[in-house]
C-alpha cells in the first residue's frame, strides 16, 4: 500500500499531504494547543504548598454543593442560563420568520438583511458596550436592572452566527417550493411554517441556537463594563478568591461548550452531504 | 495482440493498449483484468452504467491512478512507472477543470508554459487551438464568464494545444444541456476526425458514444461486454445486457421451436441458432414493429410526437405493452384498435429463466 | 427595529459620544484625544499585537487545514477539530486567561517545568505575562482556530480536477502549488488574515481577565475611560476611542469584502 501511495503523490496528482505529514503536523499543534489545557487541569491537582497530587478540591466543590463561597458563581451560571434562554428566543422569533419572508416574498432584501445580520460581526463589543451604557440606564429606568435585559444586547452579538447557521440550512431547502407545494395543497401561512418549513429548517435553527448558547455563556465584554453579573464575570471575581475553583469551573464550561458544538458538528453533516449530492446532480450552477 | 503492426504505425496516430489491467479500490474491483487496444487516430468510447470501471480505465490510462496488475503501452513502450506529467496526454474532464485564476488564453497556454515554450510561439498556439474551437475572440475572458459549454470548448482547447499523443474525454458533455451537448459532440467528432488523434472517450450515454465514436467498448464490472461499431452493436448485441443498454428495444415473451422464435403467431429469424428451444424472452428494436392492415389485434395506449417521428405505446392481446416508432403522419388515438407485424430480427433472445434472473440481478 | 434600538443607535452614541461634551455641545476636542501620545501608543499596540498574532495564526491555521486536506468532510477528525476550533476561537476569553496563567504564569505548569529542569527562568527580565507581551501567546491560542473554520472552505474548495489537469499538461506538483493553488487561494487567504487582525483588535475579555493594571491596548484602554471618564483629563474619551476603532474595524472591513468577493468568483 505505501508503495502505491507514493506514486500516487511522485505523479503529481494528489495535492492532499501524505498520511505521515498529516499526522505529524496535526498532533505537533494538537499536542501545543492541549498543553494550556493540560496545564489547566494540573493547577486544580496540585496539592498545596507541599507539593504532589490530589483531586481534592474537585471533590470539594462538588461535595458542597455550589454553597457557600461558591454560592455566587452558581448565581452567575443561573444568570447566563437564563440570559442565554432569552436570547435564543428573541433571536428565533424575530429571526427565523424575518429571514423565511425576506427568503420567499421579498429576495431582492436578502441581500440587505444579509449585511444587517452580519455587520455586529464588524462593530467590537467592546465599542457597543460604550454605545449601550447610555441605552441601558434608559432600560433600567422603564424595565428594572434585571440581568434578563442583557439578553436585547446578546441578541445582537449572537445575530451573525445564528443567520449564518440557518441560512446554510436555508441554502440547501428549496423553501420556495416546498412552500408553493404545501399552499398548493391547500396549507394556510400557518400551517405552512409549522408543519413544512420549520421541521425542513430543523437542523438550521437548532444549530443557530447551541451557538447563541456557547456565545452568551462564554460572553464576558458586555457584562462585565454594564456590571452586570454572569457567568463570565463571576469566574474572574472567583479567580481573585479561589484561582482553584475558577479554573475547575472553566473547564466544566470549556468541556459543556466543547459538547454544545460537537453536537452541531453531528447536525451538520448529514446537511453537507445532502448538499454534495445535489450540486453533483445539478451540474454547474 | 502485439500493437507493432506497420500497417497502424504508418499512419500518424498513436496506438494504446491495455493487456490484463486489474485496479482495486479498498477490495473493490474497478477494472478486472481489463483489455483494449485503441488503433492510431481512432476514437474509441467507453460506454458503460456507473460504476462499470470506465472512468478507472480512462484514468489509469493517464496516469492518475496506479494499476494493481497488467500494463498498458503507448506505441508498444510499456508507461506504467512513467508519470502523468510525462505521458503526454490531453484530459478534458467532466467540468470546472479550468484554472479559475487565469484567463481563457492562459489557460490553454498553461500545458505549452510547463514544456517551456517562448512566449511569442505559445500565445501563437493558444490562438490557434482556440480558433479550432471556435472560441477565438475569447483570449482574455475567464472562466466564469463562460457559459458551461464554452468552459468544455476552452477545456479541449488547452487539452489539445500541446500535440498530445493521446486525448482523454471523461464525460466532457454530462453536465451541459441538451442542444450544446449534441453541438459539442459533433464538433469534437469533427476536430478528432480532422487532427486523427487516437481518443478515448468515456461516457454512460449510448447516443453520444454511438454518435461519436469509431469502435464503442461496452464496460459491465470492470470488464468489456462487447466491443464494436456502433452499428454492430446496435443490430447485433451480444448479450441481452447490451441490447437493453444500447437503443431502445422491447422485451416480449415468445418461444423458440425449429430453429426460430415464435412471437405472438409471427415466426422471427434467430440471431443466434445456437439458442436453446422453450419460452424465451426476445429483444425487438421499436423499428422492427410496423402498423398493418392485418395481424396481431392491439389496442393503442398512448401516442407521442418526437419531431422527426412518433412513438406509440400499445396493449397485446396478452396485456403485456410494446411501443414502436413510425412516421409522423401516422396518428393513433388511444383507444383506437390496430393491428401490427413484426419484422426485421430481434436483436437478442434469451431463455426465460435466465431474463429473470437478470432482471432480479439489475 | 429591534436591531436599529441595540445596534445602530448604541453605534451612533458610540461615535457620536466622540464628538460632543458633556453640556452636549459639538466638539471637536475628544477626538483629537485621539492623536494624544498615550492614546497614539495604545493604538499602535493594538495594532502590532493584532498584526502579529494575525500572521502566525493564519499560518499555523492554514498549515492545520492542509493538513486535513484529503480527509473526509463529514468523518470524525474533520467534525471533532471543528467543534474544538469553534470552542476555542468564540468562547475562549476569561478562561484563555487563566488557561495561559497556569501554563506560562509564575507558578505556570510550564514555567515550573522549564525552570527545574534546565535552569531557565522564562520571567528572567520581568513578568511579562501580564503585559502586552504577554497577550501575544493567548490570542494566537485563539486565533489559529478562527483561521482553521474561515479558511478551511477555502482550501476545500480547490478542485482535484485542477491538480490533475496541472498534472495531464505535464506540470509539476511544484507548478500545481506555485501557478495553481496559492494563486487561487490568495484572495481567501488574505480574507481570513484581516478577518484574525479585526478579531484580535477587537477582542476584550481575554486582555481585561489577564492584565488588571494598566491599559496597554485601545479596549482596555476603554475601559479604563469607561470606569473613570477623567483619564487624560477629558471628557467622552471613551466615544473618541469607540470611533478610532470603528474607524480601523470599517478599513478592515472593506479589505476583507472586497477580498471576498474576488475569491467568491472561483467558489462556485
Amino acid at each position: 500500500m505505501a508503495a502505491v501511495t507514493g506514486s500516487f503523490t511522485a505523479n503529481g496528482v494528489a495535492h492532499a499531504p501524505s498520511r505521515t505529514v498529516r499526522v505529524t503536523v496535526l498532533s505537533l499543534i494538537g499536542l501545543i494547543f492541549a498543553l494550556p489545557i493540560a496545564a489547566m487541569i494540573e493547577f486544580t491537582l496540585r496539592a498545596g504548598l507541599v507539593g504532589g497530587y490530589n483531586v481534592d478540591r474537585w471533590v470539594a466543590l462538588f461535595q458542597s454543593g455550589f454553597t457557600g463561597v461558591y454560592r455566587p458563581v452558581l448565581v452567575a451560571l443561573g444568570n447566563s442560563v437564563a440570559l442565554a434562554i432569552g436570547t435564543v428566543i428573541i433571536v428565533m422569533l424575530l429571526l427565523v420568520p424575518t429571514m423565511l419572508l425576506v427568503h420567499i416574498r421579498f429576495p431582492y432584501l436578502r441581500r440587505v438583511l444579509e449585511f444587517i445580520c452580519i455587520l455586529p460581526i464588524t462593530i467590537p463589543a467592546i465599542v457597543l458596550v460604550v454605545g449601550l451604557a447610555p441605552i441601558y440606564t434608559v432600560v433600567a429606568r422603564m424595565l428594572g436592572s434585571g440581568v434578563w435585559t442583557l439578553a436585547f444586547a446578546y441578541g445582537i452579538t449572537v445575530l451573525p452566527f445564528a443567520y449564518r447557521a440557518i441560512q446554510s440550512n436555508l441554502d440547501g431547502v428549496d423553501v420556495r417550493t416546498l412552500t408553493e407545494a404545501a399552499r398548493t395543497l391547500g396549507a394556510g401561512w400557518g400551517s405552512v411554517l409549522v408543519r413544512v418549513l420549520v421541521p425542513n429548517l430543523r437542523r438550521g435553527i437548532l444549530a443557530g441556537a447551541f451557538i447563541a448558547v456557547a456565545v452568551v455563556l462564554g460572553e464576558f465584554t458586555i457584562a462585565s463594563l454594564l456590571n452586570r453579573v454572569n457567568l463570565q464575570t463571576a469566574l474572574v471575581v472567583v479567580s481573585k478568591v479561589d484561582p482553584y475553583t475558577a479554573v475547575i469551573l472553566s473547564l466544566l464550561a470549556l468541556a459543556f461548550a466543547s459538547m454544545l458544538l460537537l453536537i452541531i458538528g453531528r447536525l451538520g453533516a448529514p446537511r453537507n452531504q445532502t448538499l454534495r449530492r445535489r450540486t453533483t446532480v445539478k451540474g454547474p450552477a | 495482440m502485439m500493437s507493432q503492426s506497420p500497417v497502424l504505425q504508418t499512419r500518424s496516430g498513436t496506438v494504446v493498449e491495455f493487456t490484463g489491467v486489474v485496479k482495486e479500490f479498498s477490495g473493490l474491483r474497478a477494472l478486472d483484468g481489463f483489455s483494449l487496444t485503441l488503433h492510431a487516430g481512432e476514437c474509441v468510447a467507453l460506454l458503460g452504467p456507473s460504476g462499470s470501471g470506465k472512468t478507472t480505465a480512462l484514468r489509469v490510462l493517464a496516469g492518475l491512478e496506479s494499476t494493481d496488475a497488467g500494463s498498458i503501452t503507448i506505441d508498444g513502450i510499456d508507461v506504467s512507472a512513467l508519470s502523468t506529467s510525462k505521458r503526454d496526454m490531453g484530459m478534458v474532464f467532466q467540468s470546472y477543470s479550468l484554472f479559475p485564476h487565469l484567463s481563457v488564453g492562459e489557460n490553454v497556454e498553461f500545458g505549452l508554459r510547463m514544456r517551456k515554450i517562448k512566449p511569442a510561439e505559445r500565445r501563437s498556439r493558444a490562438s490557434a487551438a482556440l480558433a479550432l474551437v471556435g472560441l477565438g475572440h475569447h483570449f482574455d475572458r475567464f472562466a466564469h464568464q463562460l457559459s458551461g459549454g464554452q468552459q468544455q470548448r476552452v477545456a479541449l482547447a488547452r487539452a489539445l494545444v500541446t500535440e498530445p499523443r493521446v486525448l482523454l474525454l471523461d464525460e466532457p458533455l454530462s453536465a451541459l444541456d441538451a442542444k450544446v451537448r449534441v453541438q459539442l459532440r459533433d464538433e469534437i467528432r469533427r476536430i478528432q476526425t480532422e487532427l486523427g488523434i487516437t481518443t478515448l472517450f468515456v461516457t454512460h450515454d449510448q447516443d453520444e458514444a454511438l454518435a461519436i465514436a469509431d469502435r464503442v467498448a461496452v464496460m459491465r464490472s470492470g470488464n468489456i461486454e462487447q466491443v464494436g461499431t456502433p452499428e454492430e452493436l446496435y443490430s447485433r448485441p451480444a448479450t441481452p445486457f447490451i441490447a437493453d443498454f444500447v437503443g431502445l428495444s422491447n422485451g416480449i415473451v415468445g418461444i423458440v421451436r425449429d430453429g426460430h422464435a415464435e412471437v405472438h403467431g409471427t415466426r422471427l429469424p434467430l440471431i443466434d441458432p445456437a439458442v436453446a428451444e422453450g419460452p424465451v424472452r426476445v429483444s425487438v428494436r421499436p423499428e422492427d414493429i410496423e402498423f398493418a392492415p392485418e395481424g396481431l389485434a392491439t389496442t393503442v395506449v398512448s401516442s407521442s410526437f418526437l419531431g422527426s417521428l412518433r412513438r406509440t405505446t400499445v396493449r397485446l392481446p396478452d396485456g403485456s405493452i410494446v411501443f414502436l416508432q413510425h412516421g409522423v403522419r401516422m396518428h393513433p388515438k388511444t383507444g383506437e384498435s390496430v393491428f401490427l407485424k413484426f419484422t426485421g430480427v430481434p436483436v437478442s433472445t434469451e431463455p426465460l429463466e435466465a431474463a429473470r434472473v437478470a432482471l432480479h440481478q439489475s | 427595529m429591534y436591531v436599529v434600538l441595540f445596534l445602530a443607535v448604541p453605534t451612533l452614541i458610540a461615535i457620536g459620544t466622540g464628538f460632543f461634551d458633556t453640556t452636549g455641545a459639538f466638539t471637536l476636542a475628544t477626538v483629537a484625544a485621539l492623536g494624544d501620545p498615550v492614546v497614539l501608543t495604545t493604538f499602535f499596540n493594538s495594532f502590532w499585537l493584532s498584526a502579529l498574532t494575525a500572521v502566525v495564526g493564519a499560518v499555523v491555521g492554514a498549515l492545520v487545514c492542509y493538513a486535513m486536506l484529503g480527509t473526509r468532510p463529514d468523518g470524525a477528525l474533520r467534525s471533532t477539530i471543528d467543534s474544538l476550533s469553534g470552542v476555542l476561537a468564540q468562547f475562549g476569553g476569561v478562561m484563555l486567561a487563566f488557561a495561559f496563567v497556569a501554563t506560562i504564569g509564575i507558578q505556570g505548569m510550564v514555567t515550573l517545568y522549564l525552570r527545574d529542569m534546565f535552569g531557565l527562568d522564562i520571567f528572567e527580565n520581568g513578568v511579562w505575562l501580564y503585559s502586552t507581551t504577554g497577550l501575544i501567546l493567548p490570542y494566537i491560542y485563539f486565533q489559529v482556530p478562527l483561521m482553521i473554520i474561515t479558511f478551511m472552505p477555502a482550501l476545500q474548495a480547490l478542485k482535484p480536477q485542477w491538480a490533475e489537469a496541472n498534472a495531464t499538461l505535464g506540470g509539476t506538483t511544484a507548478s500545481y502549488w506555485l501557478r495553481i493553488a496559492f494563486p487561487v487561494l490568495a484572495p481567501s487567504f488574505l480574507g481570513s488574515l484581516l478577518l484574525l487582525f479585526a478579531n484580535a483588535f477587537s477582542s476584550y475579555a481575554t486582555a481585561a481577565a489577564l492584565v488588571s493594571q494598566g491599559s496597554q491596548i485601545v479596549p482596555l484602554q476603554i475601559r479604563a475611560a469607561l470606569t473613570s471618564e477623567t483619564l487624560l483629563g477629558r471628557e467622552n474619551l471613551a466615544g473618541a476611542l469607540a470611533l478610532g476603532m470603528i474607524v480601523v474595524m470599517a478599513v478592515v472591513m472593506i479589505g476583507y469584502s472586497a477580498l471576498q468577493s474576488r475569491a467568491a468568483r472561483w467558489q462556485q
